[in-house]
């Protein structure tokens, strides 16, 4: 322990034992005992105890009081199960037998304050972190805790409860494991007593007729199949394996709910990896038994392991479709399609009432959905998805939800009704169809696909999140349809769905509702980045009212808006003014007026969104090249440089200095010089001219200025940045190796400027005035001074000032007992005052 | 309780409600869809119209080529516009007490009912719903007044004749009863027979029937009734609306524990959300003006224009549409916009707080003052000197067939750049547009319908819980071109009572009950006999008094003196005298004691036996019968009086008297 620590240590235990004390807050305490966890984790020996008497008379104080107060008294049981997770320190702290008193029949367990969750809660807290050797368990056996333990899994507060199974699968696992010995069997004679008691205990409550012990014992064993994975769970499996299946089967016990999540912790566990056991034959019967609800989790898991057994896998599969299923046969003609499924693996019966219900019709289909899209998004899945039939079924599910689909049958009919303007399945079913875009084996059905897509664009009844879905589905399809080979008849079908999809666009655009002409704008932006090279895209975009509506909405009264029209006019602008067989090429004013818009934005907008927007897309320009068709590029940096140096938004300025960046190693690289420091440069590019060159390009686009100024920014992310860049720059200039022993400073005028310069940077944030070009005689644009600048200051040291956590101070340990000890010496002023 | 159905338009309901001794007309819609059957009337002169061939029977015949025109396939009626009436030989409509008025469309056919039917009652209604539906009427009158036709067709209406017509004339239903629009003073001397309400008051109807309007939602104004008496509550529900647009919210609360619910005026396009709507005029606005078109919009003067010229104001400039000019032209422009901004207390809540700070509670007045929109009465005078396009027109009538909106079809309807935007829900758009046809103007259907949805009638109904639920018919299944739609009906239990045109029905509710009030005097008089815990009896003797469908139980007169003079007796005197009055008895008689009670008195030879429904005691010897069952009880003895009276007071002593 720290002597500062240590010096504080006596005080701040003599006033958590005052009674008078208020109660400290929670955190604090909190803190504390994380510090002597850390304190005793890699340490056994038992000096922390004896060279700090304190605090073992803490605890034999607070075990003084007639009536403790709750929250010392858990504190206190907290803190002697830290203490005693050593057996070391366990023997001391027995000699007054305080483990016994606290943890005992004689300890709180008896009185009144046990009656506070949180001295229950302090208790349990404190038995797990002590029970790490033998004479713990012992002492806990000893004094009747074990019973202790067992009434509290059904305690009224949560967290205790919780904690409780915790604690209990925590002694059975260290019970079992602190003795070594044969293989366990099922026999209980061969398990240590005290294993023994808790495997009697799980047994007798999962035989009882009282649904809350099996409800505990199922909620223990789901957590130890969870976390333990040693042989002898196996000998336990066996012993309940009987009991756990006659849930399933029987309905007088309701405990299905909780088996899902047991048995899939337990095929998990590489214990069980035998494939022909028992085990998958229980799993496969749970499959059949519970509720689709009950089962879609257990289903998806089990997809989701590697271990398990194909025709296991393929009946979780079958779970998983059967609503899907139900949706298609309900949707179809008879005989129109035959289903998805060849056969089911409960009673079909069961989803369809379930679906036929009002109030768990969407329910079972929003899960259902999410678990497809979690299957769609793993990359090694083990079965074949039928994506066809699943597209079909999602196609149903989403007409019927906007009542396009007559369906034939009854059932068909009643889902349809439960489902018309269901805005939660629409998203889901539209989150799983984009999901479902990269599969193949569905293009024959892609012209019906956009009727649907399409008729929700269109529609001015579909919600603006739902659209919003919709597009980003639109999107990821029209990107598949690209990936097609193009027949001259897919040609024309591609063609004619772009045509329908800018009409939409078009209309959306003008929407009076902002989130729709944000997520048109959205939209439009994702379409630019996947279908730019496309001729019949750019042809339909471009013959389209759409890139003039795009601009309008520069100017929209939400800023949400006009930050995505930023950043659709900056893609748009890839395509329009900057590429090379640009059908506009020769629209220079119009390419000039759409800078200077986006500057003027950056320059006066109100709101950060568009600001930020506009400085990434002029970032994107650069590294893709196209400013160079603008104009001088440094005059471009410079100038937005100057603009955002002043913004209030740090992610704006953040921003600039990503700008900065993307044009230091664009130059670099355009000027031959390797951009990876470390790699062997060519003699010619690292030459003293070239260097030159480099540094008064810089210069001249006002950039060291600006990465100096942000090293001293009141954001950090920002100084940060600026620090980064700063090293990666002089990696140009100088040998890597000098970054550590930065260079001295001569006796010059620009020597002392930089010195001075050096002196600021040192107070951070906190620096003030910080000088403008020519102040204090540091010329940021002068080559000479930068390198100077770059090889004396100490960039490696700003960097690790830097990245310490704001905090890093006020989170010492001694500053926290500091804080305890204040908060208490006002008591003692004020004690003074009354006096 | 029965239910008279007048009309068969779901929107436009006209019903006659038969209650105790009242009779209620509820609303008087006027269906206008007949109007399409016609061709426009033109402000001017169109030679395209006035090109129209006449119409030629297959056989070639040519008698009706001067009564029906045919434009693009379809035949029309070259005749001033006439309008499908509320069926009026249900029941003789003279002897209608009231007319209750829901909103002002449900009361455009008020002339023809209260001016030709020899109506001499009163009409009940909010200040809002005369002075906006004397301003449709206003309108309608003056569109189809200031284009005088000498024509007036008959002869297709002949029933031999229709059978040969062409769809949809041939199918037109009630032709005989089409009549021609009404005038300005029968519109007048019908509307001075209304009495204005307000909502919550209580009005008292014959004392029989209380009515009282509750506010509905839907429009400035609008009202649903509840139409009650002592013991029966029957509601009627027309055109409500749960969105939050101008007029004050709908009052829920107010109609629950109804004995009958009257459902009408549901939204007319149920799959169409009016917010969705609203989204779709105003992009497809910003469209057609941004690429230099004129958009018209055909609608009625009041109501959703309002909402729609609220929406505009916020989004205007947004979609960089200021320079853009906004023309309101109907013959009471002025007056719709300048009565919305008076009738502060029929606003919603946010539109009254403006009031008091003080503002217009609608912005159309920001609109008018900052000359981004401008009304006048018609397209001849100043406005002729103002128009500048592209511009955006809001003008009547929304079917297309009189009213300045036919000069803007007429004027626009050739270049594909400009659009007509549909918001009333009213009429059929492909109806509407067919004499224009062949048309290269864009047309968008956005009916914005802010009535009632079937969703929203479904929780309305769960929360109100009426006993039993009536409807016109087309509410009890999906719309024909929706069949699959089973969401789309009116769907509470038990099943709603359907009706259509010229039904009568029988509502499906008892009167059980009448309310009698007991003079104090009387009441004092009363002495009350516990018979059970709880229940106490009395005699009353009392003279039952009704006067204005009030019942009064007054004290008996005493008896009549003999009188002091020899004048006549005057007949209103003359009360029934009262006879003294015997003991009410109750209670039962058990046999067993009562045997013993007769042995006691000497009767030895008493014989018992069982019936079906009591019991018999014969006393042989005396050849006497008492028959004892459960509500009576009887002696048969032959001639002996002293024996019947012996054995009734053995019987007596057995009961309860008072």
């Amino acid at each position: 322990m720290p002597r500062g620590c240590a010096a504080l240590l006596p005080g701040v235990c003599a006033a958590l034992a005052d009674p008078r004390q208020p109660g400290l807050d929670d955190t604090c305490l909190e803190k504390l005992l994380d510090w002597f966890r850390s304190l005793t984790w890699f340490d056994p020996t038992v000096e922390l105890v004896q060279d700090n008497p304190c605090l073992t008379e803490l605890i034999s104080s607070v075990l003084a009081l007639p009536e403790p107060s709750p929250s010392i008294l858990s504190f206190t049981l907290q803190l002697a199960g830290i203490l005693a997770s050593s057996e070391n320190r366990f023997q001391h702290l027995q000699q007054e037998k305080l483990l016994e008193r606290l943890f005992g029949q004689a300890g709180p367990r008896g009185c009144a304050v046990w009656e506070d969750a949180s001295v229950r809660s302090g208790w349990v807290k404190g038995v797990h972190s002590m029970v790490h050797h033998q004479p713990a368990l012992h002492l806990l056996c000893s004094e009747g805790g074990m019973d202790v333990i067992f009434t509290l899994q059904g305690d009224p507060s949560l967290f205790v409860a919780s904690a409780a199974s915790q604690l209990l699968v925590h002694i059975l696992t260290f019970s079992v494991e602190s003795e070594p010995s044969k293989p366990l069997g099922t026999k209980d004679c061969e398990w240590p007593a005290c294993a023994q008691m808790i495997k009697r205990h799980i047994e007798e409550s999962l035989q009882s007729s009282s649904a809350s012990r099996i409800e505990q014992s199922l909620k223990l064993l789901t957590s130890l199949f969870g976390s333990c994975y040693a042989a002898w769970t196996e000998a336990l499996w066996l012993d309940i394996a009987k009991q756990i299946e006659s849930f399933l089967t029987e309905e007088t016990v309701q405990a299905q709910h909780l088996l899902a999540n047991l048995l899939l912790n337990v095929a998990r566990s590489p214990v069980f990896c035998d494939t022909e056991g028992s085990f998958w034959a229980l799993v496969t019967s749970a499959l059949e038994h519970l509720t689709p609800v009950q089962a879609g989790p257990l289903a998806v898991g089990l997809l989701k392991l590697c271990k398990c057994p194909q025709d296991v896998r393929i009946q979780a599969l079958t779970v998983l479709l059967q609503p899907m299923d139900c949706i298609l046969r309900a949707a179809s003609q008879p005989l129109e399609y035959a289903g998805l499924l060849d056969e089911s693996v409960s009673d079909p019966v069961t989803v369809e009432s379930l679906l036929s219900s009002k109030t768990s019709c969407a329910g079972l289909l929003c899960q259902t959905l999410a678990h497809l899209e979690k299957l769609l998004s793993l990359k090694h899945l083990e079965v074949d998805l039928p994506c066809m039939s699943l597209l079909r079924s999602l196609m149903a599910i989403l007409q019927f939800c906007n009542g396009f689909l007559s369906p034939a049958s009854p059932l068909g009919s009643t889902i349809s009704r439960n489902l018309i303007n269901c805005f939660r399945v629409q998203k889901s079913a539209l989150d799983v169809l984009a999901a479902l875009s990269e599969k193949k084996g569905c293009d024959t059905l892609l012209g019906s696909l956009f009727d649907v897509l399409l008729a929700y664009l269109e529609s001015p009844n579909t919600s603006p999140t739902v659209l919003k879905k919709a597009f980003q589905a639109t999107s990821k399809w029209l990107m598949h349809l690209q990936e097609l080979s193009c027949s001259s008849s897919q040609c024309q079908r591609t063609e004619k769905i772009l045509k329908d999809v800018f009409v939409v666009l078009q209309k959306r655009l003008c929407s009076p509702c902002w989130e729709v002409r944000d997520s048109s704008l959205e939209f439009l932006t994702a379409m630019i980045k996947c279908l730019r090279d496309q001729d019949e895209f750019r042809q339909c975009l471009l013959s389209s009212e759409v890139p003039r509506l795009t601009e309008n909405l520069l100017e929209d009264p939400e800023s949400y808006v006009r930050a995505s029209a930023v950043t659709a006019v900056g893609h748009l602008a890839c395509i329009t003014y900057f590429a090379p067989e640009s059908p506009v090429v020769g629209n220079q004013d119009n390419k000039e007026n759409t800078v200077a818009k986006l500057q003027e934005i950056l320059s006066t907008d109100s709101e950060g969104f568009p600001r930020r927007a506009v400085i990434s897309i002029f970032t994107k320009w650069l590294r893709e090249g196209c400013t160079g068709q603008l104009e001088d590029t440094e005059q471009f940096v410079s100038r937005v440089i100057q603009t955002v140096e002043h913004d209030l938004d740090w992610e704006v300025r953040l921003g600039g200095l990503e700008l900065v960046e993307a044009f230091c190693s664009q130059t670099i690289c355009q000027r031959g010089v390797s951009e990876c420091p470390y790699a062997p440069a060519p003699s010619a590019a690292t030459s003293p001219t070239h260097q030159q060159d480099l540094l008064q390009g810089f210069c001249r686009a006002k950039l060291f200025g600006f990465l100096f100024r942000s090293l001293c920014d009141c954001d950090k992310p920002v100084g940060q940045r600026a620090c980064d860049i700063l090293i990666g720059l002089r990696g140009n200039f100088y040998p890597m190796s000098t970054l550590e022993n930065p260079r001295e400073i001569g006796d010059s005028p620009a020597g002392r400027g930089i010195a001075w310069l050096q002196r600021t940077l040192r107070q951070g944030s906190l620096a003030q005035n910080f000088p403008t070009d020519g102040d204090n005689g540091v010329d940021f644009q002068d080559p000479e001074s930068m390198m100077v600048a770059l090889g004396a200051i100490d960039l490696l040291e700003l960097h690790d000032e830097l990245n310490k956590s704001s905090d890093h101070v006020e989170e010492s340990p001694q500053s926290l007992l500091q804080d305890i000890l204040a908060t208490m010496g006002t008591i003692e002023d004020n004690e003074a005052d009354c006096y | 309780l029965f239910q008279y159905c007048l009309s068969g338009h779901p929107t436009l309901p006209c019903n006659v409600l038969k209650f105790k001794s009242t009779t209620i007309m509820l609303d008087c819609g006027l269906d206008m869809t007949s109007t399409l059957n016609f061709l426009p009337l033109p402000l001017v002169q169109s030679p395209r119209l006035s090109k129209l061939p006449g119409w030629v029977l297959k056989d070639g015949s040519t008698f009706l080529d001067k009564e029906l025109k045919e434009c693009s396939g379809h035949v029309f009626v070259d005749s001033v516009p006439e309008f499908c009436l509320p069926e009026t030989e249900l029941l003789d409509l003279s002897t209608v007490d009231v007319i209750l008025i829901s909103n002002y469309h449900c009361m455009m056919a008020l002339p023809y009912i209260t001016e030709y039917t020899g109506f001499t009652g009163t009409v009940y209604a909010t200040e809002p719903t005369v002075q906006i539906g004397r301003l449709l009427m206003e309108e309608l009158v003056n569109s189809i007044e200031r284009v005088p036709k000498a024509q007036s067709a008959s002869m297709w209406k002949n029933k031999e004749v229709q059978r040969l017509l062409p769809a949809p004339l041939k199918d037109a239903v009630e032709v005989s009863m089409w009549r021609k629009c009404y005038s300005m003073p029968e519109v007048n001397a019908a509307l001075s027979k209304i009495q204005l309400v307000g909502y919550s008051q209580k009005i008292e109807l014959f004392g029989a029937v209380q009515v009282t309007p509750l506010s509905s939602g839907y429009a400035l104004g609008s009202s649903n009734w509840i139409i009650q008496s002592h013991y029966e509550k029957v509601s009627y529900v027309s055109g409500s609306s749960l969105l939050t647009t101008h007029p004050q919210p709908m009052d829920q609360a107010s109609l629950k524990n109804s004995d009958v619910l009257i459902l009408t005026g549901l939204t007319q396009i149920p799959t169409a959300n009016p917010d969705g709507m609203v989204g779709e005029f105003c992009s497809n606005l910003a469209m057609t003006v941004r690429n230099g078109g004129n958009v018209l919009v055909p609608c009625y003067p009041s109501g959703v224009i309002y909402d729609l010229l609220e929406c505009l104001y916020q989004y205007i400039d947004s979609a960089g549409l200021s320079n853009i000019p906004f023309y309101f032209i109907s013959p009471v422009a002025n007056s719709s916009l300048e009565f919305s901004q008076i009738f502060a207390e029929w606003l919603c809540h946010n539109k009254q707080t403006k009031v008091y700070l003080p503002e217009p509670p609608f912005p159309h007045a920001e609109l008018i003052q900052t000359n981004k929109l401008k009304h006048y009465p018609s397209i001849h005078g100043d406005f002729s000197n103002d128009f500048k396009q592209p511009c955006v027109v809001f003008t009547g009538h929304p079917s297309l067939r009189f009213g300045d909106v036919v000069h803007f079809m007429e004027l626009w309807g050739k270049s594909s750049l400009n659009t007509v935007i549909f918001t009333e829900p009213d009429f059929s758009y492909l109806d509407a547009l067919a004499p224009y046809q062949p048309l290269a103007m864009k047309c968008v259907y956005c009916p914005i319908d802010t009535r009632l949805n079937f969703i929203q009638v479904s929780k309305l109904l769960k929360e109100v819980q009426p006993l039993h639920v009536v409807c016109p018919e087309q509410y009890t299944q999906p719309p024909p071109t929706q069949s699959h739609r089973t969401d789309l009906m009116v769907d509470c239990q038990p099943p709603p009572m359907s009706y259509r045109r010229a039904e009568v029905l029988t509502l499906p509710y008892k009167r059980r009950y009448e309310k009698i009030e007991i003079m104090p005097d009387l009441a004092d008089s009363l002495v009350p006999l516990e018979i059970k815990p709880g229940i106490s009896l009395a005699t009353v003797s009392a003279v039952l008094h009704t006067k204005d469908n009030k019942h009064v139980l007054q004290l008996p007169p005493k008896t009549p003196q003999p009188p002091a003079s020899k004048k006549r007796k005057r007949v209103s005197d003359d009360v029934p005298e009262c006879k003294s009055l015997k003991p009410l008895l109750s209670g039962s008689i058990p046999v067993d004691q009562f045997v013993q009670t007769l042995e006691k008195h000497g009767f030895s030879d008493v014989k018992v036996e069982d019936t079906a429904k009591g019991h018999i005691v014969l006393l042989q010897e005396a050849e006497t019968l008492i028959q004892l069952e459960e509500d009576s009880t009887h002696i048969i003895c032959d001639n002996d009086e002293p024996l019947r009276i012996k054995l009734r007071d053995l019987v007596l002593k057995f009961l309860q008297k008072f």
